[in-house]
């Protein structure tokens, strides 16, 4: 073994490196063919809901680089608040989609559970992120919403730390914490999809969950 | 343990071309596309806040009645309890005391902070400040006599016989409330840099305007208020079956409503996520093949294999 060699193989760099390519090797991690059953439109759910993801966080951005105020007060930043908005009902809805698709293909299987809880965590963790957006609207809606929302939480404890009548709070919750959180869910969800495939269709029969069926 | 039925072995049959990039990027452009027509057709709503200044301008007897009710320690906020105050135990689930257990995180003195305080910054009012005076100087029981006496004339023509320096004080809180100086007073009373609302919010709510405003924009608790939003625009419909709890018994009617349903919710949050190791639930999929349908060409094409 060279020197070079040795020194490679104590580099936690390269070591990581070889780890990452063992677990998902490129034509894993982006491949350009899906087995035969991968036909049909519920598939495209899992896509839209990444992409109303990408419009959230990019409308986002731009209402976030502006302050919270901004949108209230001018023609564009309205226009962009109602992207924002828009966008969000499509993740929930492309999202809700997927999750069913997923339920009636008992997409766990095979090895796939932590699949299936990273992404009913990204979903429950993408509910709180909507709902501290309502609360950071500095309008009625947040008046309101936070002002009746407050005694759930406050019955169980959760309204000593997180305080939904807390506009500064509730913004930085908005804008940096939870979508970091559903970002990087997502991100970990889409890795475990293609580290371990999409999963195979139910077999007919006992018999056949033995192999005769993919043969 | 699973049903062999549940196995999924890894797939050998063949192939398909699939561009995932393609995909992608046409959903993010269809989506784009989506959400700039419906921001076009429908923009956003943007009912503009409440203010203690417009509810005290608009509803003023309303305003004078929370704010008596804030000074004698009968609002709802002064009988809140944790994280507000001691008042009150709050909510249990059973024997389990979380609301109380987590403490006041968020003093509120209703008296202090709504009424006494404010009123103490109003400069050059010698007759307010004699009243102050014999308001706090007073028993208990002598204060509450007059904030009963002063209650029970707002609205009525005649006076407010009895109320002692309770009539003077709110007299001197509406005419603060009025020009503005209240919502100031409450959001920087400690600091010039300012963005906890928990005390104006409190107090605003304690009173009828929000309520009176949801109401007619159907967002109450028994108008599916929690996933509603002002206008007519979805709102936040993934909240549905949280609210849909409050609209039946048990819970409907339970003084601990809310820790009851966030308990429930908590629970199926928790089933939710581990759908894959819970028997029966995992196997509702195999019971009811939505699955054929959406796989139905591949469980053709090995129908005619199988002939």
């Amino acid at each position: 073994m060279s020197v070079h060699d040795a020194s490679r193989e104590r580099s936690w760099t390269a070591r990581l490196r070889a780890r990452a390519e063992r677990a998902l090797p490129p034509e894993q991690l982006l491949p350009d063919r899906q087995p035969a059953y991968v036909a049909s439109w519920i598939y495209v759910f899992g896509a839209l809901t990444i992409a109303a993801l990408v419009a959230i966080v990019a409308s986002g951005l731009i209402l976030g680089l502006k302050g919270p105020a901004w949108w209230h007060v001018t023609a564009i930043g309205r226009f962009f608040n109602g992207i924002h908005l828009w966008s969000v009902e499509i993740f929930f809805f492309t999202m809700v989609v997927h999750l069913w698709g997923k339920f009636f293909m008992g997409a766990w299987r095979g090895g796939r559970s932590l699949t299936w809880v990273a992404g009913a965590v990204t979903f429950l963790i993408a509910i709180a992120a909507a709902f501290t957006g309502y609360l950071s609207q500095q309008n009625f809606d947040a008046q309101w919403i936070s002002t009746q929302a407050k005694d759930g939480l406050n019955s169980v404890g959760i309204g000593a730390f997180f305080n939904v009548t807390n506009f500064g709070q509730m913004y930085t919750f908005h804008v940096i914490l939870l979508p970091l959180a559903v970002v990087l869910l997502t991100a970990w969800h889409v890795l475990l999809v293609r580290r371990h495939g999409v999963v195979p269709p139910y077999v007919r029969s006992a018999a056949a969950a033995r192999g005769e069926e993919h043969a | 343990m699973a049903s062999p039925r549940d196995a999924a072995p890894p797939w050998t049959g063949p192939y398909r071309s699939y561009d995932l990039v393609k995909e992608l990027a046409i959903c993010i452009a269809v989506v784009a596309a989506l959400a700039t027509l419906l921001t076009i057709l429908f923009s956003s709503p943007d009912e503009k806040p409440s203010t203690i200044a417009s509810w005290a301008r608009t509803q003023p007897n309303d305003f004078l009645t929370t704010a008596t009710a804030e000074l004698d320690g009968s609002s709802d906020t002064a009988g809140y309890g944790p994280p507000y105050n001691h008042a009150a135990t709050g909510q249990v689930i059973g024997p389990i005391h979380l609301q109380s257990w987590l403490g006041v995180s968020h003093p509120v003195n209703t008296a202090v902070d709504y009424v006494l305080a404010p009123l103490a910054t109003i400069p050059n009012d010698p007759a307010l400040r004699a009243a102050l005076a014999r308001y706090v100087a007073a028993p208990a029981a002598q204060r509450s006599a007059w904030t009963d006496a002063y209650a029970k004339s707002i609205g009525r023509a005649g006076g407010s016989s009895g109320a002692g320096p309770v009539a003077p004080m709110m007299t001197s809180l509406l005419a603060l409330a009025q020009s503005g100086g209240l919502d100031g007073a409450l959001l920087t009373s400690r600091h010039f840099y300012q963005t906890d609302y928990t005390k104006p919010l409190l107090f605003l709510a304690d009173g009828s305007l929000l309520s009176d405003r949801a109401q007619a924009q159907h967002l109450l608790g028994d108008q599916w208020g929690m996933m509603n939003e002002t206008g007519s625009y979805p709102g936040q419909v993934w909240l549905w079956l949280y609210t849909f709890w409050y609209q039946i018994e048990p819970f409907k009617s339970s003084d601990n409503a809310d820790a009851l349903v966030w308990a429930l919710m908590m629970l199926l949050s928790v089933a939710f996520v581990c759908v894959p190791f819970i028997p029966g639930v995992r196997s509702i999929p195999r019971w009811i093949p939505l699955h054929r349908l959406i796989w139905r060409a591949h469980y053709r094409a090995h129908a005619g294999r199988a002939s």
